[in-house]
């Protein structure tokens, strides 16, 4: 070595294996020390990313996780354990890294990714990794990197399918290779593609695609290898199958600034019919009183194995079927987990049928479990 | 026969079927073959004009359709068409 390291003694020794690469070297090391990512969830895609990210010795990471550990994330989620049930993510995660290496910084944001502060953080850090859940912060992370000018390390799951690209990548030229947007110009229609809560996934999917997503940020951080730019990696776990596609640039895209993406991902409260609620204070109230009402679960029969709150089961799918068993003449209670399902539930009714005594459950189980009754499992 | 693969959030409407065998010498013949066996998967499909939806792609081997000749694109018999949604899960 002509020029002295940054990396210590004890660093040296800890990355042997990656200094032992010929592509990589001490080079390498050192632009893995002096890299920084952010990565947006740390949950099922971010548990192996940002292990084996911090593992790797990438010098400075940052974690966006307003959300709490919760008991079915550990199917899946590794980087918790039964005890951190009940904490934020984001802290559990910075605990567990810098315990596996204490030679990298851990900046962690209790907060949601949102208009407000996605452009500050994402500017913040050299490299982005999306492992978030859902359309409209999907969008959202695409275009502040892209107004930031920064690359986006994307993987998105479902089921056994996995997806990953670099987006936005920057060429030895300056030139950028294509977004999100030029793949998907829109998001499609709420309900379609279920989210891994209402869908489902299988645990070892995140664990096989989050850890390739981590190896293209270390590659993009280090310029090691030929990153997955201009082209989709697809994994079919149930059948291992998998294929690269070509991603073209897309003339259209414009990106001038960030929108409303839950407008934008057919989401926004004002774009569908209002639906009338009870708060789980006023529900806990009208028991109390032993008021006539009728309380309706809309969830699947498996969930209301694990938790209840003794509705009558009607899952949203057979909703409509089965109306007749649909109180008039007295107020009605829909709810399920989070509040969605069932306001949905009730505009199918509404439309369909012309109710106007059903009453959607805000914040439905989870908030029944966190405001009323504790014993109540959440999931 | 072409083969056409079928993502998992479509395959709801293809009886969970996975893959479509299909004569159809464009894309366009492909995928109208596949929405006539399969009439619940049209509206994910196309739009009221007959428009691909804007958030799926249909390739060609490894090559999107928007670099061919789009839904005029030829099909030989070994032709793989895959249908890629977009997806966005990650918890």
């Amino acid at each position: 070595m002509s020029q002295p390291t940054i990396l210590s003694p004890a660093e040296l020794a800890r990355y042997a294996r990656h200094i032992a690469i010929p592509e990589f070297g001490v080079e390498g090391q050192e632009k893995l020390k002096r890299g920084s990512v952010l990565v947006i969830g740390s949950g099922g895609l971010g548990s192996p990313l940002l292990l084996y990210l911090a593992a790797a010795g990438v010098g400075r990471i940052g974690i966006v996780d307003f959300d709490l550990v919760d008991e079915s994330n550990l199917q899946r989620q590794v980087l918790f354990s039964v005890d951190d049930v009940g904490r934020p993510k984001a802290l559990v995660a910075k605990e567990r890294l810098q315990k596996l290496n204490p030679h990298i910084e851990i900046e962690v944001y209790l907060e949601r990714f949102s208009t407000e502060n996605a452009r500050a953080l994402v500017r913040r850090y050299d490299v982005v990794a999306d492992g978030t859940d859902n359309f409209p912060t999907r969008y959202l992370v695409n275009d502040a990197c892209v107004l930031e000018d920064r690359v986006n390390v994307y993987a998105s799951i479902f089921r056994f399918e996995g997806q990953v690209s670099v987006f936005n990548y920057r060429y030895a030229d300056g030139t950028r290779g294509p977004n999100y947007r030029d793949m998907f110009p829109e998001p499609p229609p709420p309900g379609l593609v279920p989210n891994c809560a209402e869908g489902g996934v299988l645990g070892v999917l995140p664990g096989i695609i989050g850890s390739m997503q981590a190896s293209e940020v270390i590659k993009v951080l280090t310029g090691v290898g030929e990153p997955l730019a201009g082209r989709l990696f697809l994994f079919d776990a149930a059948t291992f199958s998998t294929r690269i596609l070509k991603v073209p640039k897309n003339p259209d895209t414009r990106i001038t600034g960030l929108i409303n993406y839950d407008q934008f991902c057919g989401l926004s409260p004002k774009e569908e019919t209002p639906v009338r609620s009870i708060t789980v204070q006023e529900l806990a109230r009208l028991r109390e009183s032993g008021a006539d009402f009728q309380l309706i679960d809309v969830r699947e029969p498996y969930e209301y194995g694990i938790a209840n709150l003794g509705g009558e089961l009607i899952p949203l799918g057979s909703i409509e079927e089965a109306a007749d068993r649909i109180a008039r003449d007295r107020m009605v209670v829909l709810y399920c987990r989070s509040g969605q399902r069932s306001a949905d539930a009730i505009r199918r009714l509404q439309q369909r049928f012309g109710f106007d005594n059903l009453y959607n459950l805000e914040g439905g189980i989870l908030a029944w479990a966190r405001e009323i009754d504790a014993s109540v499992p959440t999931y | 026969m072409a083969k056409i693969l079928i993502p998992t959030p479509l395959r709801k409407f293809t009886g969970n079927a996975a893959t479509f065998e299909v004569k159809g010498a464009t894309v366009a013949e492909a995928l109208r073959a596949l929405a006539e066996a399969h009439p619940q998967l049209k509206p994910h499909l196309f739009d009221n004009a007959g428009r691909l939806r804007s958030f799926i792609r249909v390739y060609v081997g490894e090559d999107d359709i928007a670099t061919l000749q789009r839904e005029d694109t030829p099909l030989t018999d070994e032709a793989v068409v895959s249908i890629v949604p977009a997806i966005a899960g990650g918890s």
